[in-house]
């Protein structure tokens, strides 16, 4: 295809680079530089979308980052679908394929066009009431049918196979926004050398210069003084400037978010990220956002080739494109006259310009019938005619009175500006309403920011260079500079706000003030009829504005109607929220590199190569990787955790215990420190003896437990819980440095200094004894509990005598860097005496049939000692400790507490399901009274049967009792017991 | 990202290396088991959670671990001052909540727009 409506010396492209794209499979051919907008323009192809309701035909309302309507897929491979980019912001590239969405079987026939025949079923509100009932149906039908018929592109299914880049940056002054104003503010700030960013949402800088050929700034054209100052800009080396960089969000002290979208633009990214997330702390902001133009809202706005006044200018000018042969012009303004003559010259015809106001006065309407076109003023257009393409406009006077239809192949639109006040708004300014220009404005700054040009309501060329040279030179030394002369010749005020006459009240036009959403005047009038008040709940009601353009052309307009429609004035109605994004941001932009192995830290024992290396199946522990189970050939996880948890009850089993938590406490104050954090007594305890240590929280409940040694007199090594070691380090540090801070002690987290193995069994003295250099391991000199440093292998030992299993155990804890060599000398001895390795499933087995509690497990944060069955770990002669008067509130020693119970099923063959309900009895009216719930639950091989642990109300009291557990296809009876299954009475412990 | 003043460090860093860690200026009694209920929830269970002003704790956990105390107002996230753990309370008249809002830091008249009437207006 030839590019038919591309103008020979219009635009600023050169034609020689010709780039050819797809779009629909359809090959055509654009100019290096274009928007995927502006090329399909240039070919005479204004349909592109579908609506996301009413699935009406779409095309491009806008040039720039607001367009509502023209949201297509661009495809690079099967992962590289990115669905709704913005025709007008994507530029082509050789290659480009876009596909248009939410139609089908096609474009120009979409099935779902019936939506918009049956709209009188489809106005605001209508999911809300009609998909109500039965429940059910949401999921299976309602949802899904609605998700199909009303979307937007599709997501794709595949890994993103981009890489997406993120980086800090500091600087003195960030101006955001490239156009006149941003540009110039840049250049006074840049002078004095203050470190100077610059960016711009488009490829190029000069903003609205792009399209207003009547500015004219220090002699020269607007545009190229724009390229003349950037390039100078750049020459700088305390100035950075940034194109395709969008400030999507203002955040606290002056943080902006910036995306740079670096390859989306080219044919081969190369190795190039996709997109680099900024986080760019400022000294002061310079807001410099500009304005967006409002449309008309009247009858069949939404017509392909109805569009904004400034993007047929942006397209003529910028693209050298026609938007139509014969256009027409709706305006409330003077500047939508300057499309027309700016079209009229490149030699459009211009059909007529219907202005709405009465007696509009001023050059523009001599300039316009001097050009010889038709002004009609007191004019509305009260509908468009056409079916994939706006064909006509109905025109009739303000007052009423027959309509004339005029034949345009498309309109051009101004309803006024809005200035672009999101990111002053989002640094949580507040916006004040100036009645005399009736437009949001910054009113009350929250931080070190400013606003200038036409986002701040400045109007004229001039002030916009003044205000931005000032705010410049005030943001760093507020030494002067020199100012560029600027005139331009275009008047930007005016404008209206609102529905356009003729636009109704009727129920079946259609006139669209979101056009994403599809919600039109009628839709905000009824949701006030229908008792919204506040703007934030017609918002909602309608979803007006709430799309992913975010309301940037509809806002105003849906503010004006529900005020007029409340009867009150716009202000007292007030403006919903504006929220970051700004635009649409990927999630590859803001996850950058933290994705896949880089999510999140792994961490890995120091014999986790020696677990692989044995087979070990490992289980996720918080970020560590732990070894779960050995299965040896042919085993599944159960008979391999039956085997293990015989043989170390049998002989011996080798288990990784390195990522519990170790902490240091040292210091002359050590036993006093632990007395104040742990409820037991610790001031008796000797060097070279352990205890098993119970810590609370203030309120008395338990917070971790563990075994503590007592090296010397002024050393404790103490021992967490997995998950608790980090938690248990900050409550320590916590109330030594701010409670306690009359004692001298020193933390050290040494958790990742010292690996652990742990040896139990009736076999494990024999399988260390021959290891251990300097320690008697008798069990008259090492009895359990205790504690001896010495050495292992011919390296520094810190060697446990402690049990988690029942058995006779050691824990041998050696510098983590020796931690595999000993695994494996401990390994090589361990085979020698039919031992095992085995996991932390074996491990949880074997605690459970000794009934030793995992804190986390059997306890939720509401479980006391006592509840636990663990009284006899609390000092009963301390004065204080953390959680003593918690301990005695009222709730905590009442009676009707969940106390921790052993509980074992009639059928020893039926394993409970963790975490089920306890009731009395059985075939209670539901909701039955839960009297409890069960904690832990094994098949336990060494018992032969199933063995569970509870927290049952009173449940000391119950032992011997059945009681019940209600599962969803049966009813299972148990009996409570104590919590020991296996070997009451301990002895093992000691060999 | 917020940006916090250490007061051992002496310097602002990123909210990222900061734990916040609860109201400050709640004493634990060194008689703990001498307060009555009444005494313990309002030391354990009672908190202001005030609209404005707030005096909290903060750990500085990746950075230097120590623990400190901060006056922040919890509409505008502005920090006014951080202090060392252990020092008094400052006096709250040092902070009377500046106009406009918290944060800026120049004058009204500096800005280049007026300041909006109380009807609202320019």
């Amino acid at each position: 295809m030839t590019e038919t409506f591309r103008m020979a010396g219009a635009g600023r492209l050169t034609p020689a680079k010709a780039v050819r794209f797809s779009f629909d499979g359809t090959s055509y051919q654009g100019v290096a530089g274009d928007t995927l907008a502006s090329a399909l323009l240039a070919n005479g192809v204004h349909l592109v979308g579908r609506s996301f309701k009413y699935h009406r035909p779409r095309g491009f309302l806008s040039a720039g980052a607001e367009e509502p309507n023209a949201l297509v897929g661009v495809h690079r491979d099967a992962a590289r679908r990115t669905p709704n980019v913005r025709a007008t912001v994507q530029e082509i590239y050789d290659g480009l394929s876009a596909v248009s969405q939410n139609r089908w079987p096609s474009l120009a026939y979409d099935i779902g066009e019936a939506n918009d025949l049956g709209s009188p079923f489809f106005s605001a509100g209508f999911y809300y009431k009609t998909f109500m009932w039965p429940k059910a149906a949401w999921d299976k039908v309602y949802e899904p049918f609605i998700r199909r018929a009303a979307g937007l592109g599709v997501a794709p299914d595949e890994p993103d196979p981009d890489h997406y880049s993120s980086l800090y940056a500091h600087c003195d002054v960030l101006v955001l926004g490239g156009g006149a104003a941003g540009i110039a503010t840049a250049t006074a700030a840049a002078a004095s050398g203050a470190r100077v960013i610059l960016c711009d949402e488009q490829a190029e800088f000069g903003g609205a210069l792009r399209f207003e050929t009547g500015a004219r700034i220090d002699g020269k054209p607007g545009w190229d003084w724009a390229q003349a100052s950037v390039a100078n800009l750049k020459g700088r080396e305390n100035v950075r400037v940034l194109t395709r960089t969008t400030a999507f969000g203002y955040y606290a002290q002056n943080l902006v978010g910036l995306v740079e979208r670096v390859s989306d633009h080219l044919a081969t990214p190369g190795d190039q990220p996709r997109e680099r997330l900024w986080q760019v702390r400022a000294g002061k902001v310079v807001i410099a956002t500009g304005a967006i133009e409002r449309h008309m809202v009247f009858a069949d706005n939404d017509r392909p080739g109805v569009m904004l006044a400034s993007a047929a200018r942006t397209y003529l000018n910028h693209y050298g494109v026609a938007v139509g042969r014969n256009v027409g012009i709706f305006t409330a303004n003077d500047s939508a006259y300057a499309a027309a003559f700016d079209l009229k010259k490149a030699g459009v015809q211009i059909a007529a310009i219907v202005d709405l106001r009465d007696d509009p006065r001023g050059a523009v309407i001599e300039e316009a019938r001097g050009l010889g076109i038709e002004v009609l003023t007191g004019h509305t257009v009260t509908k468009t005619g056409g079916r994939l393409r706006v064909s006509s406009i109905a025109v009739a006077p303000n007052a009423g009175g027959a309509a004339r239809v005029i034949p345009v192949d498309a309109l051009l639109m101004s309803s006024g500006w809005t200035p672009s006040v999101h990111l002053f708004s989002q640094s949580r300014g507040k916006v004040a309403f100036d009645d005399a220009t009736q437009r949001f404005l910054p009113g009350q700054y929250a931080q070190d920011c400013v606003s200038i040009g036409a986002c701040n309501g400045t109007d004229t060329l001039d002030a916009v260079i003044e205000e931005a040279y000032a705010a410049g030179e005030n943001a760093v030394s507020g030494t002067k500079v020199l100012r560029p002369a600027a005139t331009t010749s275009e008047n930007w005020t005016g404008g209206m706000l609102g529905a356009a006459p003729g636009a109704g009240p009727d129920d079946t036009v259609k006139a669209f003030v979101d056009f994403q959403n599809d919600v039109t005047a009628k839709d905000l009038r009824q949701a006030v009829r229908e008792g919204m008040r506040s703007i934030e709940h017609v918002k909602r009601f309608t979803t007006n504005g709430m799309a992913t353009d975010q309301g940037k052309t509809s806002n105003m307009h849906g503010l004006a109607i529900a005020a007029e429609t409340l009867g009150k004035p716009i202000p007292e109605v007030g403006l919903t929220t504006f929220r970051a994004p700004y635009t649409p941001v990927t999630f590859g932009a803001i996850v950058g590199h933290s994705r896949g192995s880089l999510f999140d830290p792994t961490r890995r024992t120091a014999m986790h190569g020696f677990a692989e290396k044995n087979g070990a199946v490992f289980e996720d522990v918080g970020q560590w990787k732990r070894a779960w189970y050995f299965p040896q050939a042919g085993e599944d996880m159960h008979q391999a955790v039956a085997r293990e948890t015989k043989n170390v009850r049998r002989s011996a089993g080798i288990f990784d215990a390195s990522t519990l938590g170790k902490i240091e406490i040292v210091g002359p104050d050590a036993a006093q420190f632990m007395e104040l954090l742990y409820t037991n007594p610790w001031a008796k305890l000797e060097p070279g003896r352990c205890r098993y240590g119970i810590m609370l929280r203030e309120d008395g409940f338990i917070y971790d437990d563990g075994v503590v040694g007592r090296l010397a007199d002024d050393r404790f090594h103490v021992t967490t819980t997995t998950g608790g070691a980090a938690r248990v380090m900050n409550h320590m540090e916590d109330y030594l440095q701010t409670e306690f801070t009359h004692l001298k002690v020193y933390l050290t987290s040494i958790s990742e200094q010292w690996a652990v193995i742990a040896v139990q069994g009736p076999k494990s003295r024999e399988i260390i004894a021959p290891l251990v250099e300097g320690i008697d391991v008798s069990d008259a000199a090492l009895p359990h509990m205790s504690v001896r440093e010495g050495k292992i292998c011919g390296v520094p030992t810190r060697l446990f005598r402690m049990s988690f299993t029942g058995e006779r155990g050691f824990e041998i804890n050696v510098p983590a860097d020796y931690g595999e060599a000993v695994m494996e000398a401990v390994w090589a001895e361990a085979r020698k005496h039919d031992a095992c390795l085995y996991g932390t499933e074996a491990m949880h087995v074997l605690r459970a049939e000794k009934g030793y509690i995992i804190v986390g497990q059997e306890t939720d944060g509401t479980v006391t000692p006592n509840d636990a069955g663990l009284d006899w770990a609390i000092g009963k002669k301390k004065t204080d400790f953390v959680g003593i008067r918690g301990l005695r509130r009222p709730d905590l020693v009442s009676g009707g507490r969940k106390q921790l119970v052993g509980l074992k099923t009639v059928d020893p063959n039926v394993v409970l399901e963790e975490g089920a309900q306890i009731v009395a009895t059985p075939g209670q009216p539901m909701p039955m009274k839960m009297i409890g719930h069960v904690t832990s639950s094994y098949w336990s091989p060494n018992c032969g049967r199933s063995i569970a642990l509870a927290l049952v109300v009173d449940g000391r009291d119950k032992i011997g009792e059945r009681l019940f557990v209600p599962m969803p296809d049966r009813v299972i009876e148990v009996e409570v017991t104590g919590t020991v299954f296996f070997e009451e009475s301990g002895e093992r412990l000691n060999g | 990202m917020l940006l916090i003043r250490c007061p051992y460090c002496e310097e602002e860093r990123p909210e990222l290396e900061f734990r916040h860690a609860g109201e400050a200026h709640i004493a634990r009694s060194s008689e703990m088991t001498e307060l009555s209920d009444d005494e313990f929830e309002k030391f354990f269970f009672v908190r202001q959670n005030p609209k404005g002003l707030i005096f909290e704790r903060w750990r500085h956990i990746h950075g230097c671990g120590r623990f400190f105390n901060a006056a922040r107002d919890t509409v505008t996230d502005k920090f006014h001052l951080t202090y060392k753990a252990g020092e008094p309370k400052p006096e709250i008249t040092l902070m009377a909540p500046a106009e406009p809002a918290a944060w800026a830091n120049r004058e009204p008249s500096e800005l280049n727009v007026d300041m909006p009437s109380k009807e609202g207006g320019r």
